[in-house]
Parts: structure tokens; sequence; C-alpha cells
């Protein structure tokens, strides 16, 4: 089976940032940075997607947005949050609108801290994302293989 | 033989009379289901016995015999009824001038016959007043089996008509009954009759019932269109009535089967003068398969029951023009007669088919997807070569009964979910599951790879190309891709997988099943048998029809049986698909809506958090081609065509005998 | 007929591997003339592996049927081409397959799976005339070079001393214009794209994932293949060099349709029939005019 590593296909999601970090999110795509080295491509589809990639922080209208998409996205996934407001909220964090990191809807795997991320950061983040999906790629086909032998 | 021929003609205006008399509902259902398995069976055995591969036809009741001159005048005597029925409704409804065109027709047939002119040939006995060939034969099944079934579906959906319509539009189920039959009895006799005034007078039957059909609900706009199929056919018949002059008076003859043979020999001694009783026949198919510039009574008929859209507008009347097209047809090669018909079908055949795509009223769609369809065999026709024959009796065939399959469906869908919208279809597989599958067979017997309609049409292409018509080329390969747009989006209607928000329940009645359940199995089996048809059905025919006996189609039965296992494949890979998905277990989600989707697929949370309802139609594009103009001028150039046809065709035939 | 059915069977071996690598390369192409390094060649394997790998989530029981009957479709239309049967019985196959997309994509209620069907219906619009052209074409060709006509891909190949393209250039510009609509490649991949980014998400495969999506890939792949195939009959003949000829021309065009993709921005649905029916019209239509009546 191939090994999921190499093909990351990735779903951007724009909660409550600045938009500064998806800046730098769309600059990993242009021919210096090229992501796409890696196999990575922005299918801006959760179905499609491995990696969930959420810049800025969650508040009450996305949070119910982010666990769809998160729900749509077939197993394995890993979860990646970008700059400081999707760690944890950043400066936003005291807004009377603002709950909080990504984490506070959904489960993270990486964290990318900056303001903005830095593109070679944000890389590095994914990478080590990708890390984390052949993790869950192995356990999700030992899930898969125990099951079958129990049904 | 004749005995039988007589019987088929007869029974039908038996049952007919039956039917008018009969009042009750339990008691019409018996009769109806009784006349029509008669009908039936008795087609069956008599297509039985004489089915041959070797048929050159058969004339019965031949000579100048005392019966035949008796019927003649019995026939006359119905048609001044027919006229007296036309004076009055048209006098009741001012539309006076379609009296003056039935009054112009019928008495220039009177005075034919009664001035001695029409008999004069009779005297010397050389042929028949009937005829039957393996044409006749296919027709004869055609309109039994198909006809017969839609009588039966037509008790159960009258009773479900009226149900819905309560007390606005008055109970004349009797009525309609009896014509249905009427209608089946004159389809008999235009096929059997090989005299032209026979056929004439059967012709004129036909126009009248539909007329009367139509106009059944009795609302002004059904009166307003069933005038309209009125005087469009009635043009068709004072051409019709032309034709049966001109042959008379300076041919010598007026039976079709004559008419043609010399008109044969003398087109190869380019002896043009035969073409001008043919294009007047022609005018007259031309009216009754509602091509253009006369399509437009067809889609007006969709005002009437669902079950004489079938049966007539669709499935059989609009045939008999078909069939008097393939009858002349071989005549047709190479002159101007055939080239007008053939470039009126292909831009008939292209133009209805931008047309069907702009309708969201299912109805109107099968209308247009019919005058389409018709146009193509009428292309067929009238390039006159015999390959092109052979894929009009198959289109014919096919579009008899999936046409017939798909107006069922539809009536059937309207009565069990109140609307028959395409759009209100959405997602019918899960609502009707039987209902939609017997629909997408229709379908998918219209335009998909392995079935007829489409074996059909390529072969049509085949044949354009070797009678080397590049305009209809053309035509055909830009109309079956509009073809396809259509019937792709109907189809992907049916197949939305939504979760119904209200369930209603399926109200079909059995006989109706029972007339839809035969068609399905009809049109599976003929795409089936479809190479044994092709040997032993069809290529008699075209043999018959040109006098040769070594016709051979232009698809080879290789490519037959590639269809088949092609057929095979795709029902197997289906049914592998469904028990496959039974067996994975597939996690279920919701569909993307970018994270706000609510659920149901229906709905989504707007920007002020409350739940708003989306819908997603298909395209109609009736922007770009749904205008008026666009219908207009296609039309106009239609009626130009036609025009400078027939004088053309006229002049050459007129100056070569000066 | 061993060879007829020795090339079916190494189109169903190969033929997807073929479009993969085509693909791959494609990727790389693309990203050198951006100035970018580019996956590895063999990216779209890794994709399409992970895919299957992948756990499938679907809206109903159709979404995998359909899926199913589109790639095993794909593949016969494919399999009858290469056994060498008649073109035009091939390309009807060809659009009862491509329908299973439209099918697969309305089954879902989505907006821009729903309107990446209709779109998709749209570019089959387009280039359904030109296809049908295509194979008359064909047959006009051959009546003129052998005498008697044929729609079978083996007599076009085995009884042509020529290649039939001497004779169907204008046809043959249509039919390499349709192939950019048919690849989805820019300006014409509007119901859905290759490339991140578009209006639609993914257009018709938006609701499909995991072993779906990586049916409709590889059905995607075969008819690439099945594609460039009839790129190359255009050029193949009964004489051994039309072979080298028809592979080098075929890979050409490949890179051709590649270098439009990146040159070309999305156009409207309005101005891709449009342009196409008037290709259809000006290049096949004049083209079948000309060997009826010239020739």
């Amino acid at each position: 089976m191939a090994k999921i590593a190499k093909s990351p296909w990735l779903l951007h999601y724009d909660g409550s940032s600045c938009n500064g970090c998806d800046i730098e999110v769309l600059a990993c795509l242009t021919p210096i940075y090229d992501v796409e080295r890696f196999g990575i491509i922005n299918t801006g589809n959760p179905k499609h997607a491995d990696i969930f990639l959420v810049t800025g922080g969650i508040n009450e209208k996305n949070k119910a947005v982010v666990k769809q998409l998160y729900d749509q996205m077939p197993e394995p996934k890993v979860v990646v949050a970008v700059g400081i407001c999707a760690c944890n909220g950043g400066v936003f964090k005291d807004a009377y609108n603002i709950i909080g990191g990504v984490d506070k809807a959904i489960p993270v795997d990486v964290y990318v801290p900056g303001c903005a991320a830095r593109p070679e950061a944000i890389i590095d983040g994914v990478v080590k994302a990708l890390g984390v999906l052949d993790e869950k790629q192995k356990a999700f086909k030992k899930a898969k293989k125990t099951k079958g032998e129990s049904k | 033989m004749a005995f039988f021929i007589a019987f088929l003609i007869l029974f039908p205006f038996l049952a007919a009379a039956v039917q008018f008399a009969v009042k009750n509902n339990t008691l019409r259902t018996v009769t109806v289901c009784v006349s029509s398995g008669i009908i039936i069976v008795a087609t069956v055995i008599f297509a039985a016995m004489n089915l041959s591969a070797d048929s050159s036809g058969v004339y019965y009741f031949t000579g100048d015999n005392l019966l035949g001159s008796t019927i003649n005048y019995l026939m006359l005597f119905i048609e001044f009824a027919l006229m007296g029925v036309i004076i009055y409704l048209s006098f009741k409804y001012k539309k006076y001038f379609v009296a003056l065109l039935s009054v112009v027709q019928t008495c220039f047939v009177a005075w034919l016959e009664l001035s001695g002119n029409a008999h004069a040939h009779y005297e010397k006995g050389v042929s028949g007043y009937l005829f039957s060939d393996n044409l006749t034969l296919i027709l004869c099944l055609m309109i039994a089996v198909v006809g017969g079934l839609i009588c039966v579906y037509a008790v159960g959906y009258l009773k479900d008509y009226h149900h819905h319509h309560g007390s606005e539009i008055a109970d004349r189920r009797s009525f309609f009954c009896s014509m249905l039959f009427v209608f089946l009895g004159a389809m008999f006799g235009i096929v059997f009759s090989s005299n032209l005034i026979w056929m004439y007078f059967f012709w004129e039957i036909t126009s009248v019932v539909s007329f009367l059909l139509i106009g059944y609900t009795k609302t002004e706009e059904a009166v307003t269109n069933s005038f309209r199929a009125l005087w469009m056919n009635l043009l068709g018949g004072v051409g019709f009535a032309a034709a049966i002059g001109f042959g008379a008076l300076n041919l010598h003859t007026y039976n079709l089967q004559e008419l043609v043979n010399k008109a044969v020999s003398a087109n190869s001694e380019e002896n043009y003068i035969f073409t001008i009783p043919l294009i007047c026949l022609a005018l007259a198919a031309l009216t009754k398969s509602a091509q253009m510039p006369f399509s437009r009574w067809l889609l007006g008929a969709m005002v009437a029951p669902t079950p004489s859209s079938a049966l007539l507008h669709s499935a059989t009347m609009v045939k008999a023009g078909i069939y008097l097209l393939i009858r002349i047809s071989p005549a047709m090669f190479g002159n101007g007669v055939g080239l007008t018909v053939a470039l009126i079908g292909g831009f008939t055949f292209f133009v209805a088919s931008v047309r069907a795509i702009i309708h969201t009223d299912a109805k109107k769609v099968l209308a247009y997807s019919t005058i389409s369809n018709l146009g193509l065999i009428v292309a067929c026709c009238g390039v006159g070569i015999n390959e092109t024959i052979w894929a009009a009796v198959f289109l014919t065939m096919f579009h008899c009964v999936s046409k017939s399959l798909l107006f069922q469906t539809v009536g059937s869908v309207e009565h069990a979910s109140g609307s028959r919208n395409i759009e209100d279809m959405h997602g019918l597989i899960k609502r009707y599951p039987a209902l939609a599958t017997a629909m997408m067979i229709g379908i998918a017997g219209m335009y998909l790879a392995p079935f007829g309609m489409l074996i059909s049409k390529w072969s049509a292409l085949q044949a354009f190309v070797d009678a080397g018509n590049i305009i209809l080329v053309l035509l055909l390969a830009f109309g079956s891709a509009t073809t396809l747009f259509y019937w792709t989006k109907w189809i992907s209607k049916l197949l939305a997988y939504a979760k119904p928000t209200v369930r209603r329940k399926d109200t079909t009645s059995p006989d109706q099943w029972v007339s839809i359940i035969g068609h399905t199995v009809i049109m599976v089996a003929l795409c089936l048998v479809f190479p044994f048809l092709s040997g032993g059905l069809v290529t008699p025919i075209v043999n018959s029809l040109f006098g040769t006996t070594d016709f051979k189609p232009v698809l080879s039965d290789e490519n037959l049986y590639i269809l088949i296992i092609m057929i095979a494949t795709i029902a197997v890979v289906i049914i592998l698909g469904f028990i496959i998905t039974r067996l994975v277990k597939t996690k279920k989600t919701s569909i993307y809506m970018s994270g706000i989707d609510t659920g149901d697929e229906r709905h989504y949370v707007g920007a002020f958090d409350e739940e708003r309802t989306m819908y997603h139609a298909n395209w109609y594009l009736s922007d770009s081609i749904g205008t008026d103009k666009l219908i207009n001028a296609a039309t106009a150039v239609a009626a130009a065509g036609l025009i400078i046809g027939i004088v053309l065709t006229v002049g050459i035939a007129l100056g070569g005998a000066l | 007929m061993f060879y007829r059915i020795l090339s079916a069977a190494l189109y169903i071996l190969f033929g997807g591997v073929i479009a993969g690598f085509l693909a791959g390369l494609d990727r790389k192409f693309s990203a050198r003339m951006q100035g970018r390094k580019g996956p590895s060649v063999l990216q779209p394997f890794y994709d399409v592996g992970k895919l299957f790998s992948k756990e499938t989530l679907a809206l109903n029981h159709g979404q995998f049927v359909i899926a199913f009957s589109f790639l095993l479709l794909m593949i016969a239309t494919g399999v009858l081409f290469f056994a060498g049967v008649d073109i035009l019985l091939v390309f009807l196959a060809l659009s009862t397959a491509a329908m299973f997309l439209v099918f697969a994509a309305t089954s879902s209620n989505s907006a821009m799976s729903t309107m990446g069907a209709q779109r998709e219906m749209m570019q089959m619009l387009a280039y359904e005339p030109m296809v049908l052209i295509t194979a008359v074409g064909f047959y006009m060709a051959t009546t003129i070079m052998n005498g008697t006509g044929s729609f079978k891909v083996m007599d076009i190949i085995t009884k042509s001393d020529l290649p039939v393209i001497l004779y169907l250039p204008g046809i043959f510009v249509g039919f390499v214009f349709m192939l950019t609509i048919k690849f989805r490649k820019s300006p014409f991949d509007i119901s859905t794209s290759h490339h991140a980014h578009q209006e639609l998400v993914k257009g018709v495969t938006t609701d499909l994932s995991g072993r779906n999506l990586g049916m409709i890939e590889l059905a995607h792949w075969y008819e690439t293949t099945f594609l460039l195939g009839v790129v190359a009959l255009f050029f193949l003949c009964n004489k051994w060099w039309s072979i080298p000829l028809a592979i080098v021309s075929t890979l050409i065009i490949y890179f051709i349709e590649t270098i439009i993709d990146n040159v070309s921005a999305r156009v409207k649905w309005e101005l891709m029939v449009k342009l196409a029916w008037c290709v259809t019209i000006v290049c096949g239509g004049i083209n079948l005019l000309v060997l009826q009546y010239i020739f």
C-alpha cells in the first residue's frame, strides 16, 4: 500500500485570522517554496484532504464549520494549526467572540506558532504532520485488520 | 387471411361501440382488457402465420367486386358524416377555415369516385384493395401490442385522472376509451390499405380522432390546440387528396404499391412526372408526423390525457406518416421529393432536440423528443436507400416502445407525486424506485449505447455517409449532442439520491403496472433479440421494398453481438456493484457545503445563523436558446424550404412532361 | 485476431499505467515551466494508491455503483478501441461512460457537485459533434484511399498505405481542440480541474472520496490512453515507420495540451460551447465537404 505521506492533500481553512498566515500559506505554493515537490496539493475539499490546515482562532460562528469540515475528512487525517491565533487565540484571545485555538473545536496534531508563521515554519510543520499521518495510517490499517478478523 | 385482416380492422370498431355503450367502471375495465387482449392475440397469430423471410407481399381483395364498391360508398358516406362533424364543431368554435379545408378535400374525393374516374382502373382487376407484407406486420404488431397495452393503462389512468380533477372536467370516459379503439381500427386500416382512397379514409379518421381526444377536457387551451392539430392534419389530407386525384386522372393509378413501382421505373428513365403525387403524399406524411413547419400541433396535443399522448402522439399515429414515407421511399431516391423530405427531417431532428433542452415539463420534453426522432426517421426515408430504410424501421420500432413507456411512467408519476415537472422528479429513485427504474429504462432506450435507438441512429449515420449527404451527417452529429444533453439531465435528476421530504404512496394501479411492465419487458427483449430481428424481419422488408435479395445491413453482425455483450456487461456491472456495496461497509457522510450543511441536503446555515433552503435546478439554457425568435425563425426556414422543395419538384416534373 | 486480443489485453494491463506516467510528466513539465522543481514523476501513482488506502466516506450506496460502472465502461471503451472494432461504436460507448461521471456528481446534492455536473454536460454538448464527425472522417478518408470505406479501427490501420491525417487535417485540428475539453485542461477545465482553487472546488468529484475517487481517477487515466490512441490512429498505417511517427506525434500533442493548459485562463461555458461548435463546423464540416466533393 502506498505511503500516505507521499501524497498529502491539504485543506486550508481560514478561521478568524487577520489573513497574514493565509498569505504565508499561499506563499508556500509559489515557485520559491514549491510544496508540490512533496506531492502536496491544496484541494480545498475536506473529502479529498489528508491534512487540515487551519489559520486563525476559533469563534462562536466557525466552531461548527470547523467541526463539520473535520468530520467530512476521511481517516487517516491530521490537523495543523498555523499561526499563534490558531494555536491559542493569539492577540485576539480575550476578544468577546473568540473561544481560543483550534484545539477548542477539534484535536490538533501539530502546532506552528508565529505571527505570521513563516513559510519555512509552515513547511516544517506540514512535514512533521506527515510523520503523524504515517503513524495514523498504520493505526488505521491495524484497526481495519482487527475489525476484519473479529468479523 | 382476408378474413383475418377484416377482423383486425373491424373488431376495434366493434370494441369502440361496446365502450361507447358501457358506462359502468368495473365493466369498462373488463371489456377494455378483453378487447385489447383479443386484438393483441389476433395480431400475434396473424403475424406468426404470415411472417416469412422472403415476403414480397400479398394483395388481398383483388379485382373489381361488388363488395369493394359497396364499401367504397359506405366509406364515402362516413367521410361526409365526418365532414359534418367537423363543420358543426368548427362553426360552434368559430374556426371557419377548418370547415373549408374539410369540405374541399371530401368533395374532391367524392367527385373522383362518383364521376367514375377512380373506378376505371379497377375494372382491369390489376391489384387489390388490401396489401400485406412484413412491414405491414411489424406496424400491426406495434399498433396491437403497444396500443392494446395503452388502452389497458388508460382505464386505470382515467380513474385517477377524474379523481384528481374532480368536477372541473366532465367525465366522458366511455367516449375516451371508445375513441382509442376507433383509432386502433383506423391504424390497422391505414397499414393494410393498398388502395389510396381507403387509406385516405382511415387517414382522415385518425385526424378526427386525434382532434376529439386533444379536446377531451374542453378547456379553452384544449380547444385551441385541438383545432390547430385538426387544420394541420387536414392540410395534409388535402395533400393526400391531391395525390389521389393526380394519380387517378393523369397516371391511371391510385394503388400505393403500383404508384411506387411505376415511379421507381419512371425515375430510372428520368421521367419525373410521378414526383407530383409523391410530394403531395410526402406533405401529408410530414403533417401527420409533425415535422417542421407543422410541429406545433404535436406540442399542443400534450394537453390531452396521457394515454392519448402515448398512443396517438408518440407511439402510433405519428407513425402513420412514417409508414407512408417508408412505403414511398424507394421512389424518393435521388429526386427533389427525397431531398426535400430528407432535409426537412434532418432540420427538424436538430431544431426539436435543441428545443427539448429548454423545457421542464416532462410531457413537453417527450413531445419535442418525439418530433426530433420522427425527424430522423423522416430523413432516413427521404434519403431512400436500403440502408437508411433498415435504420428507419428499427428507429420506428424502438421509438414506439420506449416513448410509449416514457409517457406512461410520466403519467403515473404525475398522479403519484402531483407533478410532471422534471425538477420535481428530483430523487425519484428513492421515492418511487419501480417507476423511476421503468422510466430510466425508457430513457436508456431512447439514447444510451447498447439500446436500440442508438444502434439505429448509428447505422443511420453510416448510411448518410454512404449516401454522401454531408449536411445530414452534420445535422445528425449536432442533434445527437443536444439529444444526449436533455436526456442526461433528466436521468441525473431521477438519480439524485436526495432524502425524500414528503413521502407519498405510489398510487399506480395494477392495470397501469401491467402496461408499464409489459413495455419494459418488450423494450429489453427487443434489444436482446436485435440481430435476429434484423435478419428475420427487417432485412426482408428492405429486400421487398427495393426488389433486391441480398441486402446486408450497414452494421456487421460482429457489431451487433458486441452490443449484446455490452448490454450484458452493463447489467452485470450494475448488479455486481450493488452486491459489493452491500458487502463493503461504507461510512456515511453529509454533503460538502463549505462546512455549513445542516445535514438534510436541502438547507444550509446562512450568515445570520438561520436555516436557508437551497435548490439546484438543471440547466435549461432558456436565455440563449429559449427565445421565441429562434423557433419562429426555424419554422420560417422549414416552411420556406418545404415550399421551395414543392415548387421545384413540381416545376421539374411538369417541365419534363412538357 | 491474436493481435487484436493482445493489444486489448495490453491496454487493460498498461493503459492506466501509461497515462499515469504521462500525468506525472505533465506535472513535472508544468512545474519546470513555472520555475519549480515539481513533484516526482511517480506522484500520480502515489496519489491514486493513497486514495485506495484511505477510508471511503460516501453519501449513499449509489456512488460506488456509479463510480465502478464509470471505470469499467471506460476500460470497456478502450478495450473495444484497441481490439480494433468499429470506431463509431467505440465513441458511443465513450459517451455512455462519460454520462456516469455526470450521474456520480448529481447523486450528491452539493452545490459544487451539481453545478459541476451541469458543466460536465455542457462539455459533452461541446465535444460530442466533433467526435462523431471524426469517426465519419476516418470512414471517408479510407473510402478515398482504399476504395471501400471502413469504420473499423483495424481496417483503418492495416488497409491504408498512408496515414489518414493527410486527408483529415481539419478534423485532426478539431479533434485536438476537443481533447483539451476531454483532458480537462485549461481553458476548458470548467467542470473539474487538475489544479486547486477552482470556483467549484473539485466540481463533479467534490463529494467522492477514498476508493470512489480513486476509481474515477483511474478511469480518467484509461480515458487518456484511449484518446491518445485515437490521436495515434490519425498517423498509423500499414508501414513500419508509421509506428514511431504515431508515438512521437501523440507525445507532441500531449505536451502541446500541457502548454495550452499552462498559458491559458479558464473560459465561461458559453464561450466554450460556441468555440467548440464553430471549430467543429469550420474544421470538421469543411474537411468533410472537401472529402465529399473534391476527391
